[in-house]
Protein backbone atom coordinates (compact mmCIF):
# COMPACT_ATOMS: atom_id res chain seq x y z
CA UNK A 1 0.00 0.00 0.00
CA UNK A 2 1.50 3.51 -0.48
CA UNK A 3 -0.19 6.63 -0.13
CA UNK A 4 0.70 10.10 -1.76
CA UNK A 5 -0.03 13.00 -0.71
CA UNK A 6 -0.30 16.12 -3.42
CA UNK A 7 1.88 19.44 -2.96
CA UNK A 8 0.97 22.12 -4.72
CA UNK A 9 2.52 26.03 -4.20
CA UNK A 10 1.01 27.07 -1.15
CA UNK A 11 0.14 24.44 0.30
CA UNK A 12 0.55 23.81 4.40
CA UNK A 13 -1.01 20.85 5.80
CA UNK A 14 1.05 18.10 3.48
CA UNK A 15 3.95 17.41 6.18
CA UNK A 16 1.07 17.25 8.93
CA UNK A 17 -0.75 14.54 6.68
CA UNK A 18 2.73 12.55 5.69
CA UNK A 19 3.53 12.60 9.21
CA UNK A 20 0.52 10.92 10.21
CA UNK A 21 0.41 8.34 7.46
CA UNK A 22 3.90 6.93 8.19
CA UNK A 23 3.85 7.55 11.96
CA UNK A 24 0.01 6.89 12.67
CA UNK A 25 -0.74 4.48 9.91
CA UNK A 26 2.69 2.72 9.66
CA UNK A 27 2.04 2.99 5.54
CA UNK A 28 4.61 4.36 2.89
CA UNK A 29 4.08 7.80 1.80
CA UNK A 30 6.06 10.23 -0.57
CA UNK A 31 5.08 13.89 -1.41
CA UNK A 32 3.40 14.26 -4.96
CA UNK A 33 4.73 17.61 -6.64
CA UNK A 34 1.75 19.28 -8.63
CA UNK A 35 3.61 19.08 -11.96
CA UNK A 36 3.72 15.07 -12.00
CA UNK A 37 1.12 13.14 -13.81
CA UNK A 38 2.04 9.45 -12.99
CA UNK A 39 0.14 8.49 -10.06
CA UNK A 40 1.11 4.97 -10.91
CA UNK A 41 2.40 2.75 -7.90
CA UNK A 42 -0.27 4.47 -5.30
CA UNK A 43 -3.35 3.28 -3.55
CA UNK A 44 -4.45 6.67 -2.12
CA UNK A 45 -3.82 10.53 -2.85
CA UNK A 46 -4.68 13.23 0.02
CA UNK A 47 -5.17 16.59 -1.32
CA UNK A 48 -4.07 18.24 1.82
CA UNK A 49 -4.88 21.70 3.48
CA UNK A 50 -3.19 25.04 2.53
CA UNK A 51 -3.59 27.94 1.02
CA UNK A 52 -2.63 26.62 -3.03
CA UNK A 53 -2.01 29.32 -5.10
CA UNK A 54 -2.80 31.96 -2.24
CA UNK A 55 -6.53 30.92 -2.69
CA UNK A 56 -6.01 33.29 -5.82
CA UNK A 57 -9.15 33.71 -7.59
CA UNK A 58 -11.35 31.35 -5.65
CA UNK A 59 -9.93 28.84 -3.53
CA UNK A 60 -9.03 26.10 -4.92
CA UNK A 61 -9.63 27.50 -7.91
CA UNK A 62 -6.49 27.81 -9.81
CA UNK A 63 -5.15 24.57 -8.15
CA UNK A 64 -7.03 22.67 -10.48
CA UNK A 65 -5.31 23.57 -13.67
CA UNK A 66 -2.20 21.97 -12.22
CA UNK A 67 -0.61 19.32 -14.37
CA UNK A 68 -1.52 16.56 -11.27
CA UNK A 69 -5.35 17.48 -11.34
CA UNK A 70 -5.76 15.55 -14.56
CA UNK A 71 -4.36 12.45 -13.14
CA UNK A 72 -6.00 12.77 -10.45
CA UNK A 73 -9.13 12.51 -12.22
CA UNK A 74 -7.93 9.21 -13.80
CA UNK A 75 -6.89 8.34 -10.69
CA UNK A 76 -10.51 8.53 -9.17
CA UNK A 77 -11.91 6.94 -12.13
CA UNK A 78 -10.46 4.16 -11.50
CA UNK A 79 -11.69 3.40 -8.26
CA UNK A 80 -8.86 4.61 -6.25
CA UNK A 81 -9.36 6.37 -3.00
CA UNK A 82 -8.60 10.60 -3.00
CA UNK A 83 -9.29 12.48 -0.28
CA UNK A 84 -9.39 15.98 -0.10
CA UNK A 85 -9.00 17.81 3.54
CA UNK A 86 -9.61 21.30 4.03
CA UNK A 87 -8.44 23.35 1.11
CA UNK A 88 -8.18 19.72 -0.61
CA UNK A 89 -11.78 19.73 -0.43
CA UNK A 90 -12.35 23.08 -2.19
CA UNK A 91 -9.77 21.60 -4.88
CA UNK A 92 -11.57 18.59 -5.52
CA UNK A 93 -15.39 20.51 -5.54
CA UNK A 94 -13.98 23.39 -8.01
CA UNK A 95 -12.53 20.26 -10.36
CA UNK A 96 -16.05 18.66 -10.49
CA UNK A 97 -15.15 15.47 -8.44
CA UNK A 98 -17.36 16.49 -5.90
CA UNK A 99 -20.09 18.60 -6.28
CA UNK A 100 -20.95 22.18 -4.93
CA UNK A 101 -18.93 24.75 -3.88
CA UNK A 102 -17.30 26.06 -0.38
CA UNK A 103 -17.95 30.06 0.45
CA UNK A 104 -16.61 32.45 2.91
CA UNK A 105 -17.58 31.36 5.53
CA UNK A 106 -21.42 32.92 7.03
CA UNK A 107 -19.75 34.42 9.71
CA UNK A 108 -16.94 36.40 7.78
CA UNK A 109 -14.06 34.98 10.31
CA UNK A 110 -11.78 33.03 9.88
CA UNK A 111 -12.51 29.80 12.62
CA UNK A 112 -9.84 28.02 14.01
CA UNK A 113 -10.83 25.24 16.75
CA UNK A 114 -11.61 22.28 17.59
CA UNK A 115 -15.83 21.09 16.60
CA UNK A 116 -17.51 17.79 17.10
CA UNK A 117 -18.93 16.22 14.00
CA UNK A 118 -21.32 13.16 13.54
CA UNK A 119 -20.34 10.33 11.47
CA UNK A 120 -23.25 10.19 9.28
CA UNK A 121 -22.35 7.42 6.89
CA UNK A 122 -20.48 4.77 8.64
CA UNK A 123 -20.23 2.51 5.47
CA UNK A 124 -18.24 4.32 3.53
CA UNK A 125 -13.72 3.83 2.70
CA UNK A 126 -13.28 6.39 5.03
CA UNK A 127 -15.18 5.42 8.19
CA UNK A 128 -16.03 1.86 7.62
CA UNK A 129 -14.08 1.32 11.23
CA UNK A 130 -15.96 4.00 12.99
CA UNK A 131 -19.41 3.61 14.28
CA UNK A 132 -22.10 5.82 12.91
CA UNK A 133 -23.06 8.80 15.06
CA UNK A 134 -20.42 8.86 16.34
CA UNK A 135 -19.13 12.41 17.91
CA UNK A 136 -15.20 12.94 16.63
CA UNK A 137 -13.31 15.79 17.95
CA UNK A 138 -11.71 17.23 14.78
CA UNK A 139 -9.92 21.11 14.57
CA UNK A 140 -11.07 23.41 11.91
CA UNK A 141 -9.30 25.79 10.32
CA UNK A 142 -10.63 28.13 7.56
CA UNK A 143 -12.41 31.38 5.97
CA UNK A 144 -14.28 29.79 3.05
CA UNK A 145 -15.46 26.22 4.75
CA UNK A 146 -19.41 27.44 4.19
CA UNK A 147 -20.58 24.46 1.71
CA UNK A 148 -23.56 25.43 -0.91
CA UNK A 149 -25.06 23.27 -3.88
CA UNK A 150 -28.48 23.44 -5.07
CA UNK A 151 -31.89 21.56 -4.25
CA UNK A 152 -31.38 18.80 -6.17
CA UNK A 153 -27.58 18.01 -5.56
CA UNK A 154 -28.49 18.26 -1.85
CA UNK A 155 -31.25 15.86 -2.07
CA UNK A 156 -29.33 13.84 -4.26
CA UNK A 157 -26.60 13.95 -1.74
CA UNK A 158 -28.77 13.18 1.27
CA UNK A 159 -30.78 10.36 -0.36
CA UNK A 160 -27.22 8.26 -1.79
CA UNK A 161 -26.16 8.38 1.72
CA UNK A 162 -23.26 10.86 0.67
CA UNK A 163 -22.90 13.20 3.64
CA UNK A 164 -20.20 12.11 5.54
CA UNK A 165 -20.13 14.32 8.61
CA UNK A 166 -22.42 16.89 10.12
CA UNK A 167 -21.20 19.72 12.63
CA UNK A 168 -23.16 18.81 15.98
CA UNK A 169 -22.68 19.46 19.87
CA UNK A 170 -20.93 17.19 21.71
CA UNK A 171 -23.97 15.45 22.07
CA UNK A 172 -24.08 14.55 18.72
CA UNK A 173 -26.87 16.87 17.97
CA UNK A 174 -26.76 18.74 14.59
CA UNK A 175 -28.15 22.47 15.56
CA UNK A 176 -27.89 26.03 14.30
CA UNK A 177 -25.09 26.67 17.48
CA UNK A 178 -22.13 23.80 16.52
CA UNK A 179 -22.13 25.11 12.29
CA UNK A 180 -19.05 26.95 12.40
CA UNK A 181 -19.47 28.29 8.94
CA UNK A 182 -22.84 28.67 7.85
CA UNK A 183 -22.82 25.23 5.94
CA UNK A 184 -26.50 24.08 4.17
CA UNK A 185 -27.38 21.42 7.01
CA UNK A 186 -23.82 21.47 8.33
CA UNK A 187 -22.22 19.88 5.85
CA UNK A 188 -18.62 19.07 6.71
CA UNK A 189 -17.28 16.55 4.53
CA UNK A 190 -19.33 14.37 1.66
CA UNK A 191 -18.21 11.91 -0.62
CA UNK A 192 -18.94 11.01 -4.23
CA UNK A 193 -21.16 8.52 -5.55
CA UNK A 194 -18.92 5.53 -6.01
CA UNK A 195 -17.60 6.30 -1.77
CA UNK A 196 -14.08 6.72 -3.21
CA UNK A 197 -13.50 10.80 -3.18
CA UNK A 198 -14.13 12.09 0.33
CA UNK A 199 -13.21 15.61 0.91
CA UNK A 200 -13.95 17.28 4.62
CA UNK A 201 -13.05 20.89 5.58
CA UNK A 202 -12.20 19.62 9.45
CA UNK A 203 -8.47 18.98 9.88
CA UNK A 204 -7.83 14.52 10.91
CA UNK A 205 -4.93 14.89 10.35
CA UNK A 206 -4.36 17.65 13.28
CA UNK A 207 -6.18 15.12 15.69
CA UNK A 208 -3.71 11.99 15.80
CA UNK A 209 -2.20 13.15 18.96
CA UNK A 210 -3.72 12.97 22.83
CA UNK A 211 -1.26 15.91 23.24
CA UNK A 212 -3.15 17.65 20.23
CA UNK A 213 -6.53 17.55 22.01
CA UNK A 214 -8.01 14.61 20.05
CA UNK A 215 -6.51 11.44 18.11
CA UNK A 216 -10.20 11.05 16.40
CA UNK A 217 -8.66 11.66 13.25
CA UNK A 218 -6.60 8.40 13.59
CA UNK A 219 -9.62 6.43 13.05
CA UNK A 220 -10.47 8.20 9.65
CA UNK A 221 -7.17 7.22 7.98
CA UNK A 222 -7.18 3.99 9.51
CA UNK A 223 -10.38 3.37 7.83
CA UNK A 224 -9.20 4.01 4.84
CA UNK A 225 -5.95 2.23 4.92
CA UNK A 226 -8.31 -0.50 6.05
CA UNK A 227 -10.18 0.08 2.88
CA UNK A 228 -7.04 -0.12 0.98
CA UNK A 229 -5.87 -3.45 2.04
CA UNK A 230 -10.03 -5.20 1.62
CA UNK A 231 -9.59 -4.07 -1.84
CA UNK A 232 -5.92 -5.54 -2.37
CA UNK A 233 -7.60 -9.22 -1.50
CA UNK B 1 -8.97 43.60 -28.01
CA UNK B 2 -10.13 43.51 -24.51
CA UNK B 3 -12.48 41.51 -22.87
CA UNK B 4 -14.47 42.78 -19.87
CA UNK B 5 -15.80 39.90 -17.91
CA UNK B 6 -17.90 40.81 -14.68
CA UNK B 7 -18.79 37.53 -12.55
CA UNK B 8 -21.37 37.94 -9.66
CA UNK B 9 -23.33 35.68 -7.32
CA UNK B 10 -26.13 33.98 -8.12
CA UNK B 11 -29.37 35.58 -6.56
CA UNK B 12 -29.78 32.63 -4.73
CA UNK B 13 -26.59 32.73 -2.84
CA UNK B 14 -26.17 34.80 0.03
CA UNK B 15 -23.18 36.83 0.12
CA UNK B 16 -21.39 37.58 3.63
CA UNK B 17 -19.29 39.91 2.25
CA UNK B 18 -21.36 41.86 0.60
CA UNK B 19 -23.69 42.26 3.54
CA UNK B 20 -20.51 43.28 5.37
CA UNK B 21 -19.93 46.09 3.17
CA UNK B 22 -23.24 47.07 3.27
CA UNK B 23 -23.39 47.35 7.13
CA UNK B 24 -20.30 49.91 6.79
CA UNK B 25 -22.25 52.15 3.65
CA UNK B 26 -25.08 52.11 6.81
CA UNK B 27 -22.41 53.21 9.22
CA UNK B 28 -21.31 55.73 6.51
CA UNK B 29 -24.63 57.50 7.32
CA UNK B 30 -26.36 55.80 4.06
CA UNK B 31 -28.78 54.15 5.87
CA UNK B 32 -31.21 54.01 2.89
CA UNK B 33 -29.03 51.84 0.63
CA UNK B 34 -30.71 48.43 0.50
CA UNK B 35 -28.36 46.11 -0.22
CA UNK B 36 -24.73 45.37 -1.37
CA UNK B 37 -23.87 42.60 -3.93
CA UNK B 38 -19.68 41.76 -4.19
CA UNK B 39 -18.87 40.72 -7.71
CA UNK B 40 -15.15 40.24 -9.55
CA UNK B 41 -14.54 42.08 -12.99
CA UNK B 42 -11.43 40.88 -15.46
CA UNK B 43 -9.91 42.51 -18.42
CA UNK B 44 -8.51 40.52 -20.64
CA UNK B 45 -6.36 41.64 -23.15
CA UNK B 46 -6.94 38.87 -26.12
CA UNK B 47 -5.24 38.44 -29.40
CA UNK B 48 -6.35 41.49 -31.40
CA UNK B 49 -6.18 39.36 -34.89
CA UNK B 50 -9.87 37.73 -33.39
CA UNK B 51 -13.22 38.60 -35.08
CA UNK B 52 -15.27 39.84 -32.52
CA UNK B 53 -17.81 36.69 -32.94
CA UNK B 54 -14.35 34.87 -31.85
CA UNK B 55 -13.97 36.98 -29.63
CA UNK B 56 -16.83 37.23 -27.80
CA UNK B 57 -16.61 32.90 -27.77
CA UNK B 58 -13.07 33.09 -26.31
CA UNK B 59 -13.74 34.89 -23.18
CA UNK B 60 -17.00 33.23 -22.37
CA UNK B 61 -15.17 30.26 -22.47
CA UNK B 62 -11.88 31.66 -20.12
CA UNK B 63 -15.00 32.91 -18.20
CA UNK B 64 -17.39 29.87 -17.80
CA UNK B 65 -14.47 27.75 -17.08
CA UNK B 66 -11.74 29.90 -15.14
CA UNK B 67 -13.46 32.84 -13.51
CA UNK B 68 -16.76 32.24 -12.76
CA UNK B 69 -17.33 28.81 -10.57
CA UNK B 70 -21.08 27.78 -12.52
CA UNK B 71 -22.60 26.34 -8.98
CA UNK B 72 -22.64 29.42 -7.08
CA UNK B 73 -21.79 32.65 -9.94
CA UNK B 74 -23.00 34.05 -13.09
CA UNK B 75 -21.18 35.99 -15.19
CA UNK B 76 -21.42 38.56 -18.30
CA UNK B 77 -18.89 39.58 -21.11
CA UNK B 78 -18.77 42.84 -22.67
CA UNK B 79 -15.67 43.11 -26.11
CA UNK B 80 -14.42 46.26 -26.19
Amino acid sequence: MKFGVLVFPGSNCDHDAYHVVSKHVGQPVDFVWHRQTDLSGYDAIIVPGGFSYGDYLRAGALARFSPVMNSVKEFAAKGKFVFGICNGFQILCEAGLLPGALMRNSGLHFVCRHVNLRVENGFTPYTEGIQESRVLSIPVAHAEGNYVCDDRTFDSLEENGQIVFRYCDERGEVTPESNPNGSRSNIAGICNLDRNVLGMMPHPERACEDLLGSNDGRDIFRSLANSIDALAV
Amino acid sequence: MKAKVYVKLKPSVLDPQGKAIHHSVELLGFEKVGDVRQGKYFEIALDPGLSSEEAQATAEKIARDVLANPVIEDYSVVID
